[in-house]
Order: C-alpha cells, then structure tokens, then sequence
C-alpha cells in the first residue's frame, strides 16, 4: 500500500491550498473530501457563489436605480432569477474544476470520501457508494472547516428555516425575508434578497450589526443599508419559530417588549461551529478546546504527533485567508521550514454595498487594552475619484500608535472597501506607520487617495478636508 | 561552525570595556576585517573587526560594560548572507564583474532623467518613508538602530525610539556634569571612567615600584642654535617643525643604551631586559593624559620622530588613538614644560622603569668656564624603579642625556 507524506481532509480553501504548496514542496500529498466538488464551503456555498449573487443584484440596482444619474436610461429592468443564478453556478463549476486541475499539475491524489483517522498515520476513506479504504501517511492535517449553528427552536429545514447554503439557492425573491443574526453571512444575504425584490428584516441580538469591526464603520454601514430598506432590530432576543402552512412565525423579545415577524423564509446566520466531531480525532486523543476546537501550537501541531488542523477547525476568525495561510505555514513546517502567520494583519470583510473591511484594532479594541492612540479619517465624500464615480458613500478610518505612529487598525467603508483594504494591510505586515502610508504617492484620482488621506489626518494633515 | 567574538586584552591595564556602538545588527552579514562594534575603556576607543565572515549574532547591547574575555557576540559561517547568494562571495574575481554589470544596469535607469527626482539618495531607498524622514531631519544612522519590523526593517517606532533614547544620555551626562552643590560652598560630581582610572594608576604604580627621582640641568644653547639653523631646511624637506622632542627621544635611547637597567621591568621575581626602544611620549588631551608609544625610536630618523608625534597629537585631538598606539612601551618622556612646570617629580608608568622629565626652558645665569652666562637652562627629572635601577645608573642615564643635548654632534644627526 502506498504511504503518503502527507494527507490533508478537507479541500475548502484551507486544504486545498495546503495540498497545492504541499505538492511544490515536493511531499507526496493526498487530500480526501466528501463532497463531490473540491473547494469546500468556500468555494461551493460560501464565498464565491454569494459574491456572484452580490455582484449581479448590485449589477441591478445599478441599473434600475443608479445609472439614469449617469445619463443612461433603460426602460423595463428586470431580473431573469434562473439565469443569474446559472451564472453563479458557472462561476462556481469554474473554479472548482480549475481546483481539480490544480491538484493534478501538483500531482496531489483526491480522494472522494469521507475522511476518518483511524491511527495517527492512518486514514480511511468512506466513500458516497459505501466502499472503504485506508491510506497510510506520514502526516495528516485536519481542514474540515466549520458548518452552521443551528438554533435549537429553529432547526434547519432547507425550505422555510435555512443556512446561507439555501439562502443562495432560492428560485425566486421571498416576499419576506427574515434574517437572524447582523453578521458577514446575514448582511450579505439581506442585501441580495432585498435588492431582488425581498422585503427584509434583520434581527441582531447584540446592540449593533457587524460584531468585531469598528464601531462607528459598523454604524454607518447599517445607515447605508438601512436606506437601502432593510429593517433592522437591534437587541432583539428570537424566542421562537413556528412554521404554519410554509409560512413563519419569528417570536422575539426587546426589553421587556414581545414582538412577531412573519416571513416566507427565515436565514440562520448565527455563526458557524468547527467541524471537527466524528472525524476520528477524537478516538485517536487529539484534545479540543471547550469551543470543540481543535487545540494546536503555534507551528498547527496537535497534541497526537503527525496530526495538524488548520483554518475554521481551529482557534481564530473564521475566514477563507486566514485558513489559506495556515494550510500554507503548516505544510511549510511539515515540509521543515519555517511557516508563520501574522493574526495582526488578517483583513475582515462584509461585501455588501458599500463593503465594509477592517483589519488590525478598531478603537474601542485599541482602547481596551489601554493603548494610546491617534485616529485618522476622511469621508469619500471629499474624493475626486468617488466623486467622478458618484459612489461617495463611506470613509477610511486608521487608528495608529500615539507614540510609534504605527498603524494599528485599519477600516473602511466603500463600495470597494474589500479591494482598498489591502494596502492597509500590507503596511501593517511590515510594521509601517501612518506616515510612511501617507508619504507614499498615490496615483489621481484613485479611491486609494481617500485611504493616504486618512493616513495623514492621523497627524491633521489631510488635504482636502478640514483636520479635526 | 559559529565562532565566539571576545573582548580582546587591549592593554596592561584594563580589564574592562564598554561597547560603546554596534556597526553590525544582529542577523548581518559580516566579512572578515568588517568593524563590528566600538569598545570604548578608560584609555581609549577602539574597533573590534570581526576575525572571520558570517552571519552576526550580537549577546552584548550598546552601552554595556564588559570584561576581557567576554563573548559579545558570535559569528557562523556556516550561514549565507541573507540572500542566500553564497557562491557568489568567496571569489573576488568574481564579484568584480557583478559590481560592474550592476552599475551598468543602473545607468541607463539614471540616463532617463525623470525618473529620480532630486533629493533621492539611493542609500535611503530600502527605508520607509517615514524612517527616512526622521534619519534626515534628526541626524541618526539607520544601520545603527535595530529594526523590529518584517525581516528587521526599521519601523518609525524604532527611529523615533532611538531619538529619545539619543536624547536621555545626553540628558544623563549633561545632569551628572551639573551636580547638586549643596549649599553652594562645595560641588561634588562623579569623576569621569578616564579620571578615576588614571588615579587608580596613579597610585598602583606609587605602590608598586620603589620611585626615586634624580635631577640635572642642561644648557639647551646648542639645541636652539642646530635647530635655528637647520629648521627651514628640515620643515621643507618633511613637512614638519624640528622640535625639541625628537632631540630628547634620541639622547633618551642614547642613555638608555648606556644604562639598559631602566630600558627593562621588573614581572614578580624576574628583570626583563628589552632591547628595543619603544618610547611613549605623554600628551595631554581634554579628556586626560594619554602615552602614544613611538616604535623603535632606535631606528627611526629625526624626521620620522617629529612625524610620528605631530601625527599622535591630532589623533589624540581627534580621539582617534587606538589601543596598540598606547601599548608596550619601554619609558616614557613627560614634558610638563610646555605648562611652564620648571621642576617635577613625574609617576612611572607601570611595569615600566624610567620616566624622563622635561622642563620649562628659562635663561638663567650659569658659570660657564669661570664666567657668570645667561643660558637658556632645563632642568631634568629621572624617576626610576629602585628596584631595577641603582642609584648610580639612574644619574649616569640623566648626565648621558644631559651630555646629548649639549653637544648634539653626539646624536646620530640625519636631517
């Protein structure tokens, strides 16, 4: 029987980019997934296919909304669902079979099953048809990501109650959306279906949406959204659903007051929950944390050698990058050199309109742990580009070390904060100041001017904008 | 294989330093002969250049005492230069060829005139924008600070850092040199390393030898006249002033081979006899005494003396004088005359023997062949090791010298 260096289950973005520097390094690597497509969440129910979705009802709003103030008039907007969602279905087969091809040309071996470890070194895979076999491997690493938390009074049913895997799915506009939980997943999904046509409501039980971004971004993209016609009810605590001939009942509480939602489907998008239970790690003595992840060093290791995890799995936000670069620096280390990921410098982001990206300390974060420091924002309001664009909605905010001037967090809000935001945090990784962001030309006009703008109002010395 | 970089012994009487500067970062690339750090002691400053090539790894911080001996730092070969580009190193020969592609790559970039603006040096372009504002507006060296950003680049925070960090010591100093004065009718401050060490020498050496002094005077008239003489023609040729000091080394190594005793030093039971003349002339500085060593004064001609000495003068100036500039040497010539001391009884410089002194020149009447002359008159000091040197050799080494410097003619004059 052959035996592998490494055998990596899991071929979301953290497994499969592991696989693929594994197979640069040289390792004879294997990665086994039980789905049919490679790519994982991410790929298949996550952040592609909503990112199609986004993009073509943003398409449409522009359309049906934004582009007569350009001078462009089309008569009878409309949208043809099936079709858009044929798209996202093409985006989706794209770039899983360009996955498939990838594991090929880095000579990886796929395995269609489901993977369980059985020994630390042994692997065995069960596929869709009932057949078994074990692989033997010198090392395994665990990237089997995470799914979605179910409420225990409203469990999935994939036709009224659902997880953003049916959310993306839906063959026509719901005439009432009703969205739990103000997070990434929620914001997303809202904005979709309130764009094509969905009356939505989003309920959030803490006092603000967007949970670990800065607040006053947080606060200004729900203005936006709010103006958009989504509904927002903050503090709200769901008690119970009921579903009643198809349609249902959302029964919530805000202080001491009841109130009830109608909707023709209802979104869970209360977090995700590792994925880490019946995978054999158990058996074998791997330990989890009491969040049921799973507990690894700094270098991926568990406590049972030869056995890694990276990404949702394990401690940390649980974002496609973050588990790209672990998969990375594991491997790495596997392979005996020295990988490393830096958490300062993970970027955030929510890709409504305008997006919503932040990476390092938000203030109130920055605050907390009693550091000093100095704040820089401009508005795009005050943007040549975003204004020659007529997409003014949003600012940059920096919030750098008062002493060291090093940029500590960087956040935004802009219709393509998601891209912006990289410059951030690439000064970030090396250490950079706001100063050394705001000496840097940037080309004109380009929306980026906002975020060197922002950069210099840390020390007051914006320019097209008075400094406060 | 990583080798250990020590404090080396650098001189009789020091057992301890300061590394004052590093000029490598830990993690550099060092070639051999490449100046590593600054050790500063209470003689001198000095460079300690690194023994071998490799990769840098420092265990002392700038500002630390530290003992001969010590490991400061430790250098392994067996790593690369950053780059990874070791084949490329070794060979000379090869390099030449790259350095000349580069600047042959570089030239056209530097032909298309607009594409570096004014005020780009290229040294400054591998620091951030920021850093490289602060290096210029604040005057500090880059390659002297330590960067805490990705791969050991200097971030603001550590320029900005190592400005306050340049501002305290020189806040420390400036408090140390203005001390409480109390009530005003006395003023008490921590003497400086240099101070404290010449002190402690001071009295060693009144401890340790058995210091006698013995005087004599000489008539310096045929000294002023041979250099009145010759002094044009002398500068001319050398390019520096005949003064009176090269007359007084060589009447000195005349004397000392007539009376090799005080050439020598006494270690624990033994008298070790050297038979090589290596003079330390005494020059002040503002921050003390110090004792360049003129190397085989025996051998060395009029002109090379003075040119040793007036070189020794701006180093000492300039606090340039390395440790080996102030080694090894077997007597010492002190001329307090040049503050106008027209007697004195000068300290051995320990394990030496002798310690000729030189005075004030002052016309003063003398009988010179039963008659009453004003003669421009030296007195002459001898302090010797009476337990090296007899009595009697110690005044035949002073009436040698006297002898010289009367009658010049007795010195192996070669300007």
């Amino acid at each position: 029987m052959e035996k592998f260096d490494v055998v990596i289950i899991g071929s979301g973005p953290g497994g499969y980019i592991a696989a693929i520097r594994a197979g640069q390094l040289g390792l004879k690597t294997a990665i086994v997934e039980k789905d049919k497509e490679l790519g994982g969440t991410c790929l298949n129910v996550g952040c592609i296919p909503s990112k199609a979705l986004l993009t073509s009802s943003d398409h449409f709003v522009f359309v049906k909304k934004e582009a007569a103030k350009h001078g462009i008039v089309i008569d009878d907007v409309h949208v043809d669902l099936p079709k858009m969602q044929q798209r996202k279905d093409r985006v989706v087969k794209t770039f899983t079979g360009g996955v498939r091809a990838l594991m090929k040309t880095n000579k990886v071996t796929t395995f269609e099953g489901f993977g369980t470890i059985t020994a630390p070194g042994k692997v065995s895979i069960k596929s869709s048809k009932g057949e078994t076999q074990e692989i033997e491997t010198k090392n395994i690493v665990i990237a089997t990501g995470s799914a979605a938390i179910e409420l225990p009074f409203a469990k999935f049913d994939g036709k009224a109650i659902v997880s953003s895997t049916e959310a993306l799915l839906f063959t026509e506009a719901p005439a009432k959306f009703l969205v739990i939980g103000a997070g990434a997943v929620g914001l997303e999904l809202g904005s979709v279906w309130n764009r094509l046509g969905s009356e939505v409501t989003i309920l959030e039980f803490l006092p603000r949406i967007a949970v670990g971004f800065d607040l006053e971004l947080s606060n200004l993209l729900q203005r936006s959204l709010t103006a958009q016609g989504i509904t927002f009810h903050l503090e709200t605590k769901v008690t119970g659903v009921k579903i009643d001939d198809g349609r249902v009942t959302v029964t919530a509480t805000k202080g001491q007051e009841e109130f009830k939602f109608d909707a023709d489907k209802v979104l869970v998008s209360v977090g995700r929950r590792p994925f880490s239970e019946g995978l054999g790690a158990e058996t074998v003595g791997v330990e989890f944390d009491e969040k049921k992840r799973i507990k690894v060093d700094k270098h991926f290791r568990t406590n049972v050698e030869g056995i890694y995890a990276v990404g949702d799995v394990i401690a940390g936000p649980m974002l496609a990058h973050k588990a790209e670069e672990e998969g990375i620096a594991c491997v790495e280390i596997i392979a005996g050199k020295s990988g490393h990921v830096n958490y300062d410098a993970i970027a955030g982001i929510i890709y409504t309109n305008p997006e919503l990206a932040g990476v390092g300390l938000t203030e109130d974060q920055a605050k907390e742990k009693g550091i000093d420091v100095r704040i820089g924002k401009f508005p795009f309001r005050a943007n040549s580009r975003a204004l020659a664009n007529e997409d003014v909605d949003g600012m940059v905010k920096f919030v750098a070390d008062a002493k060291t001037d090093r940029i500590l967090g960087a956040h935004i809000v802009q219709h393509t904060a998601s891209e912006l935001i990289a410059e951030a945090v690439s000064v970030i990784e090396f250490g950079g100041s706001s100063e050394d962001l705001g000496r840097t030309v940037h080309s004109h006009p380009t929306l980026s001017e906002a975020v060197k703008e922002a950069a210099l109002n840390v020390e007051k010395r914006a320019l097209h904008i008075m400094n406060r | 294989m990583s080798v250990e970089v020590k404090i080396p012994a650098v001189g009789e009487s020091i057992s301890s330093g300061v590394v004052s500067v590093w000029h490598k970062k830990s993690g550099d690339f060092v070639n051999e002969g490449d100046a590593l750090f600054t050790l500063e002691t209470d003689k001198v400053s000095t460079e300690i250049v690194a023994e071998k090539a490799g990769v840098l790894e420092t265990k002392a911080t700038e500002g630390q005492e530290v003992k001969i001996g010590e490991v400061v730092a430790t250098i392994d070969d067996a790593k690369a230069p950053a780059e990874g580009k070791k084949e490329e190193k070794p060979s000379e020969k090869k390099k030449k060829p790259e350095t000349e592609k580069k600047s042959e790559e570089k030239e056209p970039v530097a032909a298309g005139a607009d594409r570096s603006g004014p005020g780009s040096p290229t040294p400054a372009a591998t620091l951030s924008p920021a850093v490289r504002r602060i290096v210029e507006e604040e005057h500090v060296e880059p390659e002297k600070i330590s960067g805490t950003g990705k791969g050991g680049r200097l971030t603001k925070g550590d320029v900005l850092a190592a400005v306050q960090e340049r501002g305290k010591t020189e806040e420390k100093i400036e408090a140390r040199e203005v001390p409480p004065s109390v009530d005003g009718r006395f003023i008490r401050k921590r003497m400086s390393p240099l101070r404290r060490k010449i002190a402690a020498q001071l009295v060693m050496a009144q401890q340790t030898a058995a210091i006698l002094t013995t005087f004599n005077e000489c008539d310096m008239t045929a000294v002023q006249e041979l250099r009145a003489k010759s002094q044009e023609a002398f500068t001319k040729k050398n390019r520096v002033k005949l003064g009176f000091m090269s007359f007084f080394i060589k009447a000195s190594v005349e004397a000392l081979k007539a009376v090799p005793s005080i050439n020598g030093r006494i270690e624990d039971d033994d008298f070790i006899q050297n038979n090589f003349y290596d003079i330390g002339v005494a020059v002040g500085t503002e921050r003390g005494l110090v004792v360049p060593v003129v190397r085989d004064a025996d051998k060395k001609s009029f002109a090379d003396l003075e040119l040793d000495i007036a070189g020794f003068a701006v180093k000492a100036r300039e606090g340039k004088l390395k440790i080996e500039d102030l080694q090894g040497g077997t007597f010492t010539i002190s001329n307090g005359g040049v503050y106008g001391s027209l007697l004195s009884t000068p300290i051995l410089n320990p394990p030496q023997s002798g310690i000729l002194g030189m005075h004030k020149i002052m016309p003063r009447p003398v009988a010179v062949e039963g008659k009453v002359e004003i003669r421009p008159m030296m007195y002459l000091a001898l302090s010797y090791d009476h337990r090296a040197v007899d009595g009697k050799e110690a005044v035949t080494f002073l009436i040698k010298v006297k002898e010289c410097i009367e009658d010049p003619k007795k010195l192996p004059l070669d300007f």
